[in-house]
């Protein structure tokens, strides 16, 4: 669409920035000051420059739970996006079965984080659970409290469990979009039905199955109220992702300097990937 | 031809599956929230076997349990209303002009939706304690505008690009005020495009709970973090968590309902 140009339109943006302001900027600046400053409290602060930063860059403790959050992320992309594709293929395309289709898989989306949590919590637990009984009852030694396996585990199949249906309905709206003409050209060239997925359903997902992979891929990045549900971060400190460490060192032991530093970090990486994401859609906005 | 019809017979089998997943463990959410705690821990049954309404009525009496309820609604309602009012002329602002520093702006908010909510827990803790805003209803809902405002104005601004130009010119020359034209012409065309976005404004608001924990204490306490304290005395309430967990799946499930032909384009931000 053509855009005229006009600067009044920023009166129209004010309300949206004076809210994002107070909600975002402000809280970030207040991070940005403490991540260079230390105290020994009585609200007396000096200049740290950037030491919080290299301890943060140097820690161990920062790298581990780093390569968890990506670990978690590309194992549940991994298993949500195809299993996505393959159950959007399938759903009904008219009748009664396309709502109820639907209302059901939105479901999970719709239940607050630390509900699936409990939900998966009671289901899984080995004395009271429907999952831990049943595995246990296949001879299987389950228990995602004490076996590291067996938490990673638990916590990827609630994830399954939770967001594939945003994929699903992202990749059955882009499936809708095509008319119906393609498929019949293609069966009357003969197409297989391989080829009729490669050549017409996939080009055509392709946008939608974008979006899915970047909100699966930021949202499972910053995931916190499920596993601290579930597992807590344990046993020992193999399901602490970034969330659950910085959440516990700003809190929980009130390290305000290295919390900060770390915030900060994890922003970038975020801001990083949010950019790459912007890119993407707004150049397909251009070409669609 | 007979091998597609026999592949299109089949090819129930996968959402059905897929749906049974995904009812197997709130089957066991409901099971277990009628039945007694002794029943819960001291045997396995797949059925309540003798059913109660013993959690519900705890919950429904309680006010430190229904109380959680109401709060939850009352802030998610607040944030809905707010998001998409502020969002609306934004919207507009972004499908129809060019004005300096536009897409600067627009990722600017995006990056908002995708900042980690642990990021801003403890500043926000602190910005509202000097406003003196901790534990109000109010604080939580302006908190929740950090990723719903964002949400809004893109879900909104995907669905007015697809109004075309002209209408608005046409209202112009016969005479409309920009306001009247806005009210009167404009929103209703986009009707489903709003309804979608308070849908997210609401669904975003519901699920979240690390911000509006750290944001209340106990007058403005959402019902998902009263469900941390079930452990009483006697040892953890199962049947309670369990009664409230069902409790909070059904507001979504409601709304749902309303826009299940919408949700899917919402789902790709109004850009299908």
């Amino acid at each position: 669409m053509n855009k005229t140009w006009n600067n009044k339109a920023w009166f129209m943006v004010l309300p949206v920035l004076v809210l994002v302001a107070f909600s975002a900027a402000i809280p970030l600046m207040t991070v940005v000051n403490y991540s260079v400053q230390d105290t020994f409290g009585n609200n007396q602060f000096f200049w740290a420059g950037t030491a919080w930063f290299e301890d943060v860059l140097e820690s161990d403790r920062f790298w581990e739970a780093l390569g968890r959050n990506l670990m978690f992320s590309g194992i549940i992309l991994a298993i949500e996006i195809p299993l996505g594709i393959l159950i959007a293929l399938n759903m009904p395309k008219k009748g009664i079965g396309v709502p109820v289709c639907l209302v059901l898989m939105a479901l999970p989306l719709l239940i607050p984080w630390n509900v699936v949590g409990t939900i998966w919590q009671v289901f899984g637990r080995v004395d009271i659970g429907l999952l831990g009984r049943g595995l246990a009852a296949l001879g299987i030694n389950y228990n995602y409290v004490n076996n590291v396996f067996d938490a990673w585990a638990t916590l990827i199949v609630m994830d399954v469990w939770h967001w594939t249906s945003l994929v699903v309905l992202l990749c059955y709206a882009g499936l809708v979009s095509i008319p119906e003409a393609y498929y019949q050209a293609a069966k009357i060239d003969g197409a297989s039905r391989w080829a009729v997925f490669r050549y017409i359903q996939l080009p055509k997902m392709k946008r939608v199955l974008l979006i899915a992979f970047l909100l699966r891929f930021m949202d499972s990045f910053m995931i916190y109220t499920e596993p601290f549900v579930v597992t807590g971060g344990g046993p020992g400190n193999s399901t602490t992702f970034l969330s659950i460490d910085l959440v516990k060192m700003a809190i929980g032991q009130f390290d305000l300097g290295p919390a900060a530093a770390m915030s900060i970090i994890y922003f970038l990486i975020i801001l990083l990937l949010s950019w790459i994401f912007y890119t993407v859609m707004t150049s397909g906005d251009e070409t669609a | 031809m007979n091998a597609q019809a026999k592949t299109r017979n089949l090819s129930w089998i996968v959402p059905t599956l897929y749906i049974l997943f995904l009812l197997l463990p709130i089957y066991w959410l409901v099971n277990m929230s009628f039945k007694t705690n002794t029943e819960i821990t001291a045997t396995f049954t797949l059925i309540p076997q003798a059913p109660t309404l013993r959690n519900y009525q705890v919950i429904f009496t309680d006010p430190a349990w229904y109380s959680g309820y109401i709060n939850s609604i009352i802030y998610v309602v607040l944030n809905t209303v707010i998001s998409v009012t502020a969002a609306l002329p934004a919207a507009y602002a972004f499908s129809r002009y060019r004005f300096l520093g536009d897409k600067h702006l627009f990722f600017w908010l995006l990056t908002n939706r995708m900042a980690p909510p642990a990021v801003f827990a403890l500043p926000f803790f602190q910005l509202y304690s000097a406003f003196g805003l901790i534990d109000t209803h109010i604080a939580v809902a302006i908190a929740h505008c950090l990723f719903n405002v964002p949400l809004a104005v893109w879900i909104l601004e995907g669905f007015m690009s697809g109004v075309p130009k002209e209408i608005d010119e046409t209202a112009y020359i016969d005479g409309y005020s920009f306001p009247k034209f806005f009210v009167k012409i404009f929103m209703p065309l986009i009707a489903s495009g709003i309804g979608v976005a308070a849908f997210f404004c609401f669904m975003f608001s519901w699920v979240e709970l690390l911000i509006a924990r750290t944001l209340t204490t106990t007058d403005a306490k959402p019902i998902a973090a009263t469900m941390t304290r079930t452990v009483s005395a006697s040892g953890m309430d199962w049947g309670v968590l369990a009664a409230a967990g069902v409790l909070t799946i059904i507001p979504g499930a409601l709304v749902i309902w309303f826009v299940r032909n919408y949700i899917a384009k919402g789902f790709a931000l109004g850009r299908v």
